[in-house]
């Protein structure tokens, strides 16, 4: 037993307990500082994960791994738990929720992803999906006396336990032909016996699990109206680490223990792939609300990351993984600003953002190079990873062609969505403004805000080194 | 050895940029010098390199390269030869005059210089870039402080002007953007491999490997953007209303250098790297080529507005750009390159000599005015000097570059006709411009509401001068002996060239 390598969830799960003491004993007034001590706190399993960052170790008989894969995920995890907190603190104090579950939730929830990126067994992989799933589920209807809130918690309950029930349903079938539930062997025990009928249904039932969890289209209805309802803090955190750690399962799960039935799950995921980012962008265009906006964006880009699993090399692995840190940075940051904005003026509604630019400038030129990073204009890390990532697919196209059209569907797909993340700009910067009153900005707000800004442009700019991790953790699985 | 000049030549103005923004907010004499010397220091570092450049040897010359993103073949890689270096001249050297120009400035000073030496990094950047993605980079960095110019201190209608003026980039380089990716992806990975290297894509011929569809397609992503930078009819029309708006320093850098971004995109990226194309479509280009020049000089005739006047000529003079470009013939192309050199010059003047008069006058409408020549001898002097040049009398730079732009199309037996129309548009030119002299400057005096007949009429002097006689210095020297200019950008034409001959054409 290694118990050492679960540090860094240890650490989390320690530092959700000490807030949620810390909570009994602070006076109300400062609450706040509860935000501020789970912030510092993350030191703790930041460093522990720079620790074991280069070991290669397995534990408890194989279930858990901790490689450079795991790392980069569970970094990326905590980076985003960490602005999704900082973004919190401002957004929570003005609500009737008791701050210090809150905030231990969304550490409990990190702690659970961090577990999905390292697990490699099928028992071990639904618990810690649930696992993750369930703090979601609450961290969703947070905002008790909201309708919104309870309706999107209850959603994701409900469409939650049946994407489990299809999991678990794959699993049982995967379980029941290849008699393991380790990766590696069922890979092994693929590879002997020839893939069969039940293999397959198996497999596709497992894709259907976690594409719910990634909100592929046709598992994507859930996303516009859970984002729309949970405390937007949350939707920040759902659309981003979730997404992710649901695209750590699915690579590790697709790449090491379906690898033998390539054959069978590569044009699924391309279709997947594209009509994920047909639908995500074509419906964005007509979206009226900012959150929705981003659901159905984050939709799309879900699909643009599938291409990815479509070609299934070292490159294009390390393509999705470059893709999907600077997506978290960039779509982060534009919840930040969003945050920021609906906390001031109590609205979500795109046309509320006309002439923002002479309101909030700092908010607004914040928001613009997010948007623009999202749309993948350069010089922000969204251009710089959808090129990378295109390019990945695009070189994989040499031996399946079928891949040319995919790169072409998203290159369409990205010009579309240039329209409708260019619409929020223009509002920002073109259209009159109603009011001149300035918004005012906070310390909390500012910080967050800079620190997601700051990453889009340096991955943009100098993405080198992101990209030289992403490959050597895509050599975990393509060696 | 090479101290890295280009690379101060970009990014000294950003220097500028900063220590200007961060001077005291009521120093204006530090403000004024900061910028002017920042931009004296490119504008000196620009004259070295050109001196300091071998025409004999030819080529890319001060060339650094560093690897930047090596994952994706993204280098930090500049260069310059005969085609970009005039053109960096001509940046550095109109943003140094601009700066004297709007010395009085009023409104926020510290910002405006800021943004205008932010401006120079970002024309500068684009004319030394030899990586795609980088010379992208910097074809938008331009946009921001252009746009800013326009809407803190322009005219009546900035704010429409400025937009459009945005708009219109945008739509193009979006386009553009397109067009680079395709570049990219489809280079030859022996030939080329995968890189935004200019001068590597330029190796792989997608004609010949991906079919006249494939490249005319990704000529006219990268052309549009091009020619509404240039621009060419039917993309002009946001020229006339940006420049009216800009004041006249803006409009002076805009006309001077900006709008050769995109002639000098077209024959450093579509000529280059797509010759078939060009060929191809070459009967489409010059078409337009002629529309722009005709129509640009008939609007010209008719505007009463002297700015708005200035503005059309310039669509007029690009079309002989154009045109030249489109004609194929290594003369054509020389007359091209120096009429973009000459038009830079000889407009710049001409926006300062109007702002002069607007300053005073607070009017630029023709029918205001009349008889300064008596008043005024100097400045009149000079606008009539800037006049003829404009027109193309001999012994003016004018006069050489659309000589050699016609004499190059007529030897392309296909570009004849259109030669000899657009040999018209000289005809509407004279005319315009000596109208325009003859309501101004002569007959019974006239200076809009400002001044009384009995009044005492300032004359040019001072700070005004300077920047108009350096210009003017520059327009005789090169009418007179053109091989200033010439033998340098014949080096920069003649690979270009090569790339025709390469294809077969």
């Amino acid at each position: 037993m290694n118990l050492y390598l679960l540090l860094p969830e240890i650490s989390l799960i320690v530092l959700a307990v000490v807030l949620i003491g810390v909570d009994l004993l602070l006076p109300r007034e400062h609450k706040p500082a509860l935000g501020y001590i789970a912030l510092i706190g993350l030191i703790f399993p930041a460093y522990f994960t720079m620790l074991l960052s280069g070991r290669n170790e397995v534990s408890f008989s194989g279930a858990l791994v901790v490689d450079q894969l795991a790392i980069f995920f569970k970094l990326l995890f905590l980076i985003a738990a960490a602005l999704v907190i900082l973004s919190s603190i401002e957004y929570v104090r003005r609500l009737p929720i008791p701050q210090g579950e809150y905030y231990a939730l969304v550490l409990l929830a990190t702690s659970g992803m961090m577990l999905m990126a390292s697990t490699r067994d099928l028992i071990s992989i639904y618990i810690s999906l649930e696992f993750t799933s369930i703090t979601l589920y609450i961290l969703a209807a947070f905002i008790r006396n909201d309708l919104k809130s309870s309706e999107a918690g209850l959603k994701y309950l409900l469409l939650g336990a049946l994407s489990s029930a299809a999991l678990l349903y794959g699993m049982a079938l995967t379980y029941g032909v290849t008699g393991s539930t380790v990766l590696n062997d069922i890979a092994s025990a693929l590879g002997e016996r020839g893939i069969n009928a039940a293999a397959v249904l198996g497999l596709v039932f497992i894709a259907v699990g976690f594409g719910f969890k990634i909100a592929t289209v046709p598992f994507h209805m859930w996303a516009p109206d859970v984002y729309e309802g949970a405390p937007t803090p949350i939707t920040a955190f759902l659309s981003v680490a979730s997404k992710a750690a649901g695209f750590a399962l699915v690579l590790r799960v697709f790449a090491t223990a379906f690898m033998p039935a390539e054959n069978t799950w590569l044009p699924m995921f391309f279709v997947l792939s594209a009509i994920t980012m047909t639908l995500g962008n074509v419906v964005a265009i007509r979206q009226e609300n900012i959150k929705r906006l981003l659901a159905y964006s984050s939709i799309a880009h879900a699909g643009y990351v599938l291409m990815g699993l479509a070609a299934a090399t070292a490159g294009a692995t390390s393509g999705m993984l470059v893709y999907l840190l600077a997506y978290t940075l960039t779509n982060l940051g534009a919840f930040i600003a969003i945050i920021g904005f609906s906390t001031r003026v109590g609205s979500d509604n795109i046309d509320d953002y006309n002439g923002l630019s002479r309101r909030a400038p700092m908010l607004s030129l914040a928001l613009a190079i997010c948007l623009l990073s999202l749309a993948g204009i350069p010089p922000m890390a969204g251009f710089i990873a959808k090129i990378y990532l295109f390019a990945a697919v695009f070189d994989a196209a040499a031996t399946n062609p079928a891949l040319y059209y995919l790169v072409i569907i998203a290159l369409l797909n990205s010009a579309i969505s240039v329209y409708y993340y260019v619409r929020v700009v223009k509002a920002m910067y073109f259209a009159p403004a109603e009011t001149e009153e300035s918004l005012g900005m906070t310390f909390g707000l500012r910080v967050a805000l800079s620190a997601a800004v700051a990453g889009v442009l340096v991955v943009g700019i100098y993405p080198t080194p992101v990209m030289q991790a992403a490959q050597v953790a895509a050599q975990v699985l393509f060696p | 050895m090479n101290p890295g000049y280009l690379t101060l030549i970009v990014f000294v103005p950003l220097l500028g940029a900063i220590v200007t923004a961060l001077m005291p907010k009521d120093n204006i004499r530090a403000i004024r010098f900061s910028a002017a010397g920042f931009s004296f220091i490119a504008l000196v570092l620009s004259a070295i390199v050109w001196i300091r450049y071998d025409t004999a040897l030819a080529g890319m010359q001060f060339v650094e390269q560093a690897t930047w993103i090596p994952s994706l073949g993204i280098k930090y890689f500049m260069g310059v030869d005969g085609l970009s270096l005039p053109m960096v001249f001509l940046t550095t050297l109109l943003t140094f005059l601009a700066v004297l120009a709007s010395w009085n400035i009023k409104l926020r000073p510290k910002l405006y210089f800021s943004l205008l030496l932010l401006l120079e990094m970002g024309i500068a950047g684009v004319f030394t870039s030899l990586d795609l993605l980088l010379f992208f980079l910097f074809w938008e960095v331009e946009l921001i402080p252009m746009y800013l110019l326009i809407v803190i201190w322009g005219g009546q209608r900035r704010e429409y002007a400025a937009i459009k003026f945005v708009l219109y980039t945008l739509a193009g380089s979006a386009l553009m953007l397109a067009g680079i990716l395709a570049l990219y992806f489809y280079a030859d990975p022996i030939v080329s491999g995968r890189t935004f290297d200019m001068l590597e894509l330029a190796k792989t011929n997608y004609t010949a490997q991906y079919g006249a569809a494939f490249s005319s397609v990704v000529f006219f992503l990268l052309l549009i953007g091009f020619v509404i930078k240039l621009p060419s009819f039917p993309f002009h029309t946001w020229l006339p209303d940006a420049h009216v708006e800009a004041p006249t320093a803006v409009s002076v850098i805009l006309a001077g250098v900006l709008l050769k971004m995109g002639g000098y995109a077209i024959i450093r990226i579509n000529a280059s790297i797509l010759p078939q194309a060009l060929q191809d479509w070459s009967y489409l280009l010059a078409g337009l080529a002629v529309v722009s020049v005709i129509y640009g000089a008939a609007t010209s005739m008719v505007q009463n507005d002297m700015k708005k006047m200035v503005a059309y000529s310039s669509v007029s003079h690009m079309g002989y750009v154009l045109l030249g470009i489109a004609a194929l013939t290594p003369t054509s192309m020389n007359g091209a390159v120096l009429q973009m050199f000459t038009h830079g010059t000889i407009t710049g003047m001409l926006f300062l000599l109007v702002g002069v008069v607007y300053d005073k006058a607070h009017t630029r409408l023709i029918s205001e005015f009349g008889g300064l020549a008596k008043r005024m001898p100097l400045y009149a002097a000079l606008f009539v000097t800037a006049g003829l040049a404009s027109l193309g009398l001999p012994g003016l730079s004018g006069f050489v570059a659309e000589f050699t732009v016609f004499v190059g199309s007529y030897l392309n037996p296909n570009m004849q006709l259109f030669t000899i129309i657009a040999a018209a548009g000289i005809v509407i030119t004279a005319g315009y411009i000596t109208w325009m002299l003859q309501r101004v400057f002569f007959g019974p005096l006239r200076f809009g509401d400002a001044i009384k007949e009995s009044e005492h009429i300032q004359d040019v002097r001072g700070l005004e001068v300077v920047p108009l006689v350096t210009l003017l210095a520059i327009i005789i020297a090169v009418g007179v002996y053109p091989s200033l200019v010439t033998d340098l950008i014949n080096t920069g034409v003649a690979p270009v060239m090569t790339q025709f001959v390469k294809a077969g054409l």
